[in-house]
């Protein structure tokens, strides 16, 4: 997937729509600033989650992050494999790398998320 | 002049039949041991334990103990941590025999000078605080951070409110340990943001408190070394709305005498008494983790706390007494002080039998040493220690916080990560080599690339300049030198993430 094609919220998801099914990972900014990853746990499948509320944790060798839900929907999908394989995040963050797909919520958008030009703006001022 | 040979593992080092002591013969009958035990409880083989001298193992260890940084040998400005020297008087204050072979089951009346130390401590640590109410018994911060909590939600379960006040709202760059706290005790955590000055943002505050909140868990000084500039009216507004402000005490070393956590609206704090007086650091314990709390919050304290009896008399009646006086067949002193268990609202016990008395013993004795002016001087000479350092390392590392702090502050490695790419754990790694433990980094998580430096009141200004220095020569340096850090150092970078992925955590005896 493009970088440039996708949106993303400030807290670092990306999101790639396809009719009402989102794929949501995590930009490279994010995991360059995570630096070494060691532990990732995936949501659960059938969760309902929300923007900007905790869907689920990476663990790097700094800190334990939460990462949010971009958009309102539910959980239908996750990247089973990826725990085992969280070089995938450093290598392909916008293919391999995806976490989880959830399907939007009626009513529910992405008009909320930034693009690609407002999201390096905002991680070039982060630093 | 380095001994490696010495330091190679035991196992290395072992010679079958070599021993460091030999016991006499046996002058008592002995029993084949599949006669005492059954088959299944009995080990195929003996464990392969290192076979080896005295000799041996004095310089195994000795070398050892040479190769790792210690307040006592190196300056040691982990942020967060205050590594504040230990005077040794304490520590021979709290070895003592009077203190150190007390048999912990001793009848009050056999152990009243050990009793009277510890109602003092109490009564020290919330003539500090400014909260009437103590418990000495928990082990640690954190967990006196979790018997707090238990504290509170004992509290909202008599008043009839704990069904209804299931949050904890928690600032953003607290200690990761208020949450862990709270989800341990029951409670929902909810994040509150915090400013780029490190001040709580009252927006997003107010937006978040409401009346399901149970407690406020707030850090002040806070953990970017700024004291909370709506402290009060941030503990007005919880109390309005019904809840508890609980003060993590992790920063008491920047405010002794100067000001106290009930003043300024705190329901209830815990101290780390190696930080802000005198203790042992680090090495998972043993350790303290003393509460004080308000008299509406005293009668669920952990019980038992020492009482002062009114006079010899009052003693008889309690089930403790009686069993004293049966234990007992000497003449005694008359008590004094007593352990009260009789405090029915208790969340009960937090820690068998009265915490780790020998931590805080020598906090008392830091206590007594310095008394309350003393104690005043540490906190300004600790504050007055990093803002020099501040006034320092601003010209050197940008600190996003600003130009003043209290005891600590923290910088910000990002801009020679762009400029160099050089990590904040490559200076922290560094600095090893210059003769400096690492300062804390990656924390708190607000600041990129965080450089966390807390110099504490016991560090020279000859001190804090040549680190200063050292932190400057270091910008300097290539990269790729920093990139391979520490280069003097018996082990250079361990592999943190095959240690966090694939830990290996139990001995082997093969």
């Amino acid at each position: 997937m493009n970088p440039a094609d996708l949106k993303y919220a400030k807290t670092h998801e990306w999101v790639s729509l396809a009719g009402d099914v989102a794929t949501v990972g995590i930009s490279a900014f994010a995991i360059e600033a995570l630096t070494d990853l060691v532990f990732m746990e995936l949501p659960v499948v059938g969760k309902q989650v929300e923007p900007e509320q905790p869907m689920c944790e990476v663990e790097s060798v700094k800190a334990v992050s939460d990462v949010y839900a971009p958009v309102a929907g539910e959980v239908i999908e996750v990247n089973e494999s990826l725990p085992d394989n969280l070089e995938v995040l450093g290598t392909d963050p916008y293919g391999e790398g995806w976490i989880a797909k959830i399907r939007l919520a009626a009513g529910a958008g992405t008009d909320h998320l930034l693009d690609h030009a407002a999201y390096e703006k905002q991680c070039a001022e982060e630093g | 002049m380095r001994n490696t040979r010495d330091t190679q593992l035991l196992f290395v080092l072992s010679k079958p039949g070599r021993r460091a002591g030999r016991l006499p013969a046996c002058d008592v009958p002995t029993a084949d041991i599949a006669e005492l035990l059954p088959t299944a409880a009995v080990a195929d083989a003996p464990p392969a334990l290192p076979e080896v001298t005295e000799p041996q193992i004095i310089r195994h260890f000795l070398n050892l103990s040479t190769q790792n940084m210690s307040v006592d040998t190196h300056f040691y400005p982990l942020g967060s941590c205050t590594m504040k020297y230990n005077p040794k008087r304490n520590e021979r204050a709290a070895a003592m025999p009077g203190f150190a072979d007390l048999h912990p089951l001793s009848p009050d009346a056999a152990v009243q000078g050990m009793l009277h130390v510890l109602y003092e401590m109490q009564q020290y640590l919330s003539e500090i605080s400014g909260l009437p109410a103590c418990s000495l018994q928990p082990a640690a911060g954190a967990h006196g951070e979790y018997a707090a909590l238990l504290v509170a939600a004992a509290y909202f379960r008599d008043r009839g409110e704990l069904e209804q006040r299931r949050r904890v709202l928690v600032p953003d760059n607290a200690h990761g340990t208020n949450p862990a706290s709270a989800v341990m005790a029951g409670f929902d955590t909810v994040a509150v943001k915090t400013l780029p000055n490190g001040g709580v943002d009252m927006d997003d505050f107010r937006g978040k408190l409401d009346d399901r909140t149970a407690v406020l868990m707030i850090t002040n000084p806070n953990t970017v070394g700024i004291f909370e500039p709506n402290m009060r009216v941030i503990a007005d507004e919880v109390h309005a709305a019904g809840g508890l402000v609980y003060l993590d005490g992790a920063n008491m070393n920047a405010i002794l005498g100067i000001t106290r956590p009930g003043d300024f609206g705190a329901d209830m704090q815990h101290y780390n008494p190696h930080k802000t007086f005198s203790g042992p650091h680090g090495g998972g314990g043993p350790g303290a983790g003393p509460i004080c709390v308000t008299d509406a919050l005293a009668p669920y304290l952990p019980a038992p706390i020492v009482e002062r009896v009114g006079s010899g008399s009052s003693v008889v009646g309690s089930q403790e007494s009686e069993h004293n006086a049966a234990a007992t067949n000497y003449p005694l002193p008359p008590t004094l002080y007593r352990l009260s268990y009789d405090r029915p609202k208790s969340i009960g016990r937090v820690r068998s039998f009265f915490g780790n008395v020998g931590v805080l013993l020598r906090a008392y004795c830091y206590i007594r040493t310095h008394g309350p002016d003393g104690l005043k001087r540490v906190s300004e000479n600790a504050v007055l220690n990093a803002n020099y350092l501040l006034s320092r390392v601003k010209h050197i590392l940008p600190v996003p916080q600003g130009d003043r702090c209290m005891h600590e502050f923290v910088a910000s490695g990002s801009k020679i990560k762009k400029e160099k790419g050089v990590a904040a754990m490559d200076i922290a790694k560094r600095l090893l080599d210059y003769g400096y433990h690492a300062p804390t980094v990656y924390f708190p998580l607000t600041v990129p690339e965080a450089i966390m430096v807390e110099p504490t009141e016991t560090e020279s200004k000859e001190t804090l300049d040549a680190f200063a220095a050292a932190l400057f020569r270091i910008t300097e340096e290539s990269p790729e030198l920093l990139h391979e850090a520490p280069h003097s150092t018996p082990i250079s970078r361990p592999d943190e993430v095959q240690a966090a992925r694939s830990p290996c955590l139990c001995a082997r005896w093969d």
